[in-house]
Formats: structure tokens, C-alpha cells, sequence
């Protein structure tokens, strides 16, 4: 059967073609309800949003990928972001290096969770949750515990709403090239397939002569920079940065890797699935605000939705 | 001799969580200006009580290497229900009580079906069965509010004969009768079987559908009971998003701190008790030494690291490195 089909398509997986499916029938209930759904516009705009979840996401598959998780995303964004304003309050000097220093700061954040699950061997979860902790006082701290006044810089609003190319918001080019990058990383290089291998066995990657820790601990560090550049985006699109900003990322950033057909358990997954699963959470968020659904309603169906498709592709074989 | 070798090495991780309760909560006293006084531990019990609650209903999934994010909303959940049902006359509080822990072990249930019928990964699936409860708890308090008979209130989180802090009793009562009857049962050990080998304890004809059903029932049950607890303590109904999702993180953080291993099989819900005291103590710790408010998220999640870097001195033991990978 497979063998049958030409090109892209013997090689796609179920998961991913089931995601794509799942977005065409969301435009189409969305068309039913408003034609503004299926207008240029309206579909720019929700990549654009979606392309600061894409961002995050990507770092996300990556620790998903090695069948560990990161909760460090909501205080990495955060700090990403505050660290990006603070340091554009500098002068020239800090104007310039806003961004890679919010990056930084990300990075260093990841390096020490990676160095906690890759060395110290504690479990992920763990590891990320106290990070998580200790970023938030560090921003409570630095904060005191307000929203900072300092605003973002020229180049992060350009980066989040500028247009270079007519017509396509810079942001959607962002996590274009953000994705380009992922997609050569984890098909074309050794590292990528050093995270495939420890995903599958830990174990048997060991004994095949990877160095497992250090690909581990480069992969968190890697995911905990993408989470603050997704947090100096945010603060460029909404022009400051604010407690709690990304709060309201860490689930969907999972739910996204995971309707995308990356399994939880490590070791299986495509980076298309992901930006299928980050256009699926977005749409799906949007259409449920543009129906004037209250915040409940919201939930719920949101929650609804993802155990229905979950149900239908993401089940784990029977234990038999 | 080898019989109490056995059964320290079982309880390592309960006793781990013991002491480092008591060495916090022993500093936490002596640098008191009052002193260990009925008022003092009932305030401490009161706090620590609502963590420990959803702390054992996260042990009772993470047991069968499980994992519930969706214990803080049903704790939050069960809060907003509270606040319209356990009212009125005594009949009716009564009532209001068993129909709040009824809906607690509902959403368990719920979880234990998707993960065990709908073969869902646990993580994912009580992610979105949390968002489910945090709308159902918008939908029944849209803003705080409501009542709670205040007698029951009082009376839950008072003293009991002036001393010792009802809230304790009524939690050594879930001890008694949720966890040790279950633990000691073959559902529980099927729990835990189903927790260290699930495919060899599947083969070895172990209900292991049945108990993890059980833990997930049971663990909405815990979680139901918790937001019981917190209506009776702030006598109102509040859907907070933070309040969910930070119980359900903390919930996490108990129940490590409590010697109960993430990988499931290894624990007990009583350490996972002894783990939410601890991070409770760690907060008020910062009161006693008058620690400026702004600097006490950044403290906790340092204790937070520090404890649970102390675990990982077990690497130090291992003599072969492919024991680094199990």
C-alpha cells in the first residue's frame, strides 16, 4: 500500500497527514461560521501568532525527542523577555546585544537543567520544575515583582511585527528559519540522529560510542534558548515584558509536540508533525475566540479537543 | 535481622522525607518568637495539610509510574463545588461532603479511563482533562464566591481538644482509611507492581488495569478531599488558574521530596505527606527569619534544587556506568 505512493507521501507519517487533516477541517468549520476564515489575511495573522509557539515548540520536540519534558518554559520566556528589555535600558551597547543576551540567559537556564538530567541524572521533570522555580525568583527579585518598566527594543518589535518581505510578517520568516534549522539539525546531522538514538535507548546509544550527556545537555540547552527567544518575540510583539507572560505556553508547547505524532516517550517524531501541531493549537485557540466562547467554554473544549485527537492518533500499542 | 534490613530499605525514601521534615520544621520552631504553641502548629498543619492532600493524590498515580498535572484543577475544582453545596443544614452539608469527594474521584476516574481504555500517555492526557476541570470550575465560580457551612469549617481546621490540630486528625484519617487499606491491599501491590515492571507484572496475570484504575480513582479522591479542605479554610470558591497549576507542580516536588520515585514502584503516600510539610516549612521559614517577601520564590526554588540534588547521591554509588540508564 505504501509502497504505492509516490514521493512525500511514502514517507509520511499517519500522525503528521492525520494533523494536517485536522487543520483543514477546522478552517472548514471556521469557514462555516465566518468567511474571514479562509481570507490571506486572517491566515498570515494566525501564523504570525503562532510562529512564537513555534519557536518554543522546536525546543520543546528536542527534549521530547530524548524522552525527557521541560517545565521550564513559562520563567525561561519570562526571563528571556526581561532580561532582553533590561538590558536594552543600557544604552547603545545593551541595545545591540538585547537579543542575544535574552538568549543567553535562556541558554545558561538550559545548560543547567541539561547538567541536572544528563549528569546529575534527576529526572526531568524535577530538575525543570525547580529551574523553573529558581528563573521566577530571580525575576520576582529583579522585578520586584511589578511589571518592568523598561520596553522592548527597535529590533525585537521589528523582528515580531516588522514586514521585510511584502506581505509576510517577519516573525513567520523567524520561525521559518528557526524550523529550517531544526529540520537540517535532526535529519542531517550527526547530533540529530545522536537525539533519535537516545530517545530509542539510552543505553544502546551509550554502548554505540555517543557521547549521550553532552547531546542531552546541549539539547536542553538549546531548548531553554529557543524558550527565551520565544520570550524576547512576545515582548517585541506586545512591546514590553510582563510577569506571567509565558504562562500560558508551557501546555500548549507540549500539546503542539504531541498532536504532532512526537512520542512522549522519546525517539519517534517528525519536525513537520510539530509545525502542524503549532498550527492546529493556534487555529483552534483563535477560532474558539472568535467564536466569543467565554474562557470556560474555552477550556473545555480546548481540553475536549485535544483527547479526542489524541484518541484518534496518538494511543500507545496494547501491552500484549 | 535481615527482616528490618528489608524493611528500611522499602522505607528509605519515606524516612528520607521524615527527616528532612523535621530537621526544617525543627529550625522553623526554635527560630519562632512563640514557640511550638497549639496556635502555631494548627496554622502550620492548616497550610500543609492542602498541599498534602493533592501531594498524596499525585503519590498514589506516580506509584504506578504515572503521572497526574491534573490533581491542582481538580483541587481547584472541588473547591468551587464546595462553595455551592456544602451548605445548610447538617443533612445537606453532609450531602454537599459526599457529592464534593464523589466528583473529586469522578475526574480521577476519568483520567484512570483515558489512561488505561484510551491508552494515552499520562502526561498529555491530564494536561487536557486539567484544562476540562479548570472550565468546569469557571464555569461554577465565574468569580470568587460562594459559602461553606462555617461550623463544619471550623471545626475542620480548629484544634481538637485544644491542642492537637484537627486538620491533622482528618488527615491521619485519610491515612487510615484511603492509603493503608489500599497499600496493604492486592489492588495496592499491583499498583506498585504494575509501577516497577508493568510488562512483566501484565504477564504474570497482576490486575494491573484494575489498580492503576484504582490509584487514579483514589487520587481524585485525595485531590477532592484537598479542595474540601480548602473551602473549609477560606470559606469561599475560587477558580485560579495559579493556585491549579502551582498545587499541581508543588504536588510534584512533594512527592520527590517524600522519597516517591518518578519512574513509579518505589514509595508511599505517607512520604509524599512528609514531602508537602517540608516544602511547606520552607515557605514559613522564610517568615521566622523575616526574609524579604520578594526574595522567597527565589529561596524556595533553591531548597527546591538543593533537595532533590541531594537524591542524586546515589550516582556516587553506582559501579557501572550502564547503571546510569535505568
Amino acid at each position: 500500500m505504501r509502497a504505492r505512493l509516490s514521493g512525500p507521501f511514502r514517507r509520511a507519517d499517519p500522525a503528521v497527514l492525520t494533523a494536517f487533516c485536522c487543520i483543514l477541517l477546522l478552517l472548514f468549520l471556521g469557514s462555516l461560521y465566518s468567511s474571514n476564515f479562509l481570507s490571506l489575511e486572517y491566515l498570515l495573522q494566525q501564523l504570525k501568532v503562532a510562529s512564537f509557539l513555534g519557536v518554543i515548540a522546536a525546543g520543546m520536540m528536542l527534549v521530547i525527542l530524548l524522552g525527557h519534558i521541560d517545565l521550564s518554559v513559562p520563567w525561561l520566556m519570562t526571563m528571556g523577555a526581561m532580561m532582553a528589555c533590561a538590558a536594552a535600558g543600557m544604552g547603545v551597547t545593551g541595545m545591540v546585544l538585547a537579543i542575544p543576551f535574552g538568549i543567553l540567559c535562556g541558554v545558561l537556564f538550559g545548560l543547567l537543567n541539561g547538567f541536572g538530567v544528563a549528569y546529575l541524572r534527576i529526572p526531568s521533570m524535577i530538575v525543570t520544575l525547580a529551574t523553573n522555580v529558581v528563573a521566577q525568583g530571580l525575576m520576582v527579585l529583579y522585578t520586584g515583582g511589578f511589571s518592568p518598566q523598561d520596553s522592548a527594543t527597535a529590533a525585537m518589535r521589528w523582528l515580531a511585527t516588522g514586514v521585510i518581505v511584502p506581505g509576510v510578517p517577519n516573525a513567520i520568516l523567524v520561525w521559518a528559519t528557526v524550523s529550517a534549522a531544526m529540520v537540517f539539525l535532526l535529519a542531517r546531522t550527526t547530533f540529530g540522529r545522536s537525539i533519535y538514538g537516545i530517545g530509542n535507548s539510552e543505553r544502546a546509544a551509550y554502548l554505540s560510542g555517543i557521547n549521550t550527556r553532552r547531546v542531552v545537555m546541549i539539547a536542553f540547552a538549546v531548548s531553554g534558548g529557543l524558550s527565551a527567544f520565544g520570550g524576547v518575540l512576545l515582548a517585541g510583539y506586545a512591546s514590553k515584558a510582563a510577569q506571567a507572560m509565558g504562562d500560558s505556553y508551557l501546555l500548549p508547547s507540549i500539546a503542539a509536540v504531541v498532536l504532532g505524532g512526537t512520542s512522549i516517550l522519546g525517539g519517534r517524531g517528525s519536525y513537520l508533525g510539530t509545525v502542524a501541531g503549532v498550527i492546529l493549537i493556534t487555529l483552534l485557540q483563535s477560532i474558539l475566540s472568535v467564536m466569543q466562547m467565554p474562557e470556560a467554554g474555552r477550556q473545555i473544549v480546548y481540553g475536549i479537543i485535544i483527547i479526542a485527537m489524541l484518541l484518534l492518533y496518538g494511543r500507545s500499542p496494547a501491552n500484549r | 535481622m535481615t527482616e528490618w534490613r528489608y524493611w528500611l530499605n522499602e522505607q528509605r525514601g519515606t524516612l528520607m522525607g521524615l527527616a528532612i521534615f523535621v530537621i526544617m520544621f525543627a529550625v522553623y520552631i526554635v527560630n519562632h518568637p512563640a514557640g511550638l504553641t497549639a496556635n502555631v502548629a494548627q496554622t502550620a498543619a492548616n497550610k500543609g495539610v492542602l498541599l498534602a492532600f493533592v501531594a498524596m493524590a499525585q503519590a498514589m498515580v506516580v506509584i504506578t509510574a504515572g503521572i497526574d498535572l491534573s490533581v491542582g484543577m481538580i483541587f481547584v475544582l472541588t473547591n468551587c463545588l464546595a462553595s455551592w453545596i456544602v451548605v445548610g443544614t447538617p443533612m445537606q452539608t453532609t450531602f454537599g461532603v459526599f457529592g464534593v469527594l464523589l466528583a473529586g474521584a469522578l475526574c480521577g476516574a476519568i483520567n484512570g479511563l483515558l489512561v488505561i481504555k484510551g491508552r494515552l500517555q499520562p502526561i498529555v492526557a491530564t494536561i487536557a482533562t486539567g484544562a476540562i476541570y479548570f472550565g468546569i470550575a469557571l464555569l461554577l465560580r465565574p468569580f470568587p464566591g460562594g459559602a461553606v457551612n462555617e461550623d463544619l469549617g471550623d471545626a475542620m481546621t480548629g484544634q481538637f481538644f485544644g491542642i492537637i490540630p484537627s486538620s491533622l486528625i482528618v488527615l491521619l484519617g485519610a491515612v487510615l482509611l484511603v492509603w493503608l487499606p489500599f497499600s496493604r491491599s492486592e489492588t495496592g501491590r499491583a499498583a506498585y507492581a504494575a509501577g516497577s515492571a508493568e510488562a512483566a507484572a501484565f504477564m504474570s496475570g497482576v490486575p494491573i488495569r484494575r489498580a492503576k484504575l484504582a490509584a487514579y480513582i483514589l487520587a481524585g479522591l485525595l485531590a477532592g478531599m484537598g479542595g474540601l479542605f480548602l473551602t473549609f479554610f477560606t470559606y469561599t470558591g475560587e477558580a485560579a488558574y495559579a493556585s491549579g497549576s502551582g498545587y499541581t507542580l508543588w504536588s510534584i516536588a512533594a512527592v520527590v521530596l517524600g522519597g516517591v520515585s518518578l519512574y513509579g514502584g518505589r514509595g508511599s503516600a505517607i512520604g509524599a505527606i512528609f514531602g508537602a510539610f517540608a516544602a511547606r516549612t520552607t515557605g514559613d521559614m522564610l517568615f521566622v527569619f523575616d526574609v524579604d517577601p520578594l526574595w522567597q520564590p527565589l529561596l524556595q526554588g533553591i531548597v527546591l534544587l538543593i533537595a532533590i540534588s541531594i537524591g542524586a547521591v546515589g550516582l556516587l554509588r553506582v559501579r557501572n556506568r550502564l547503571d546510569w540508564f535505568l
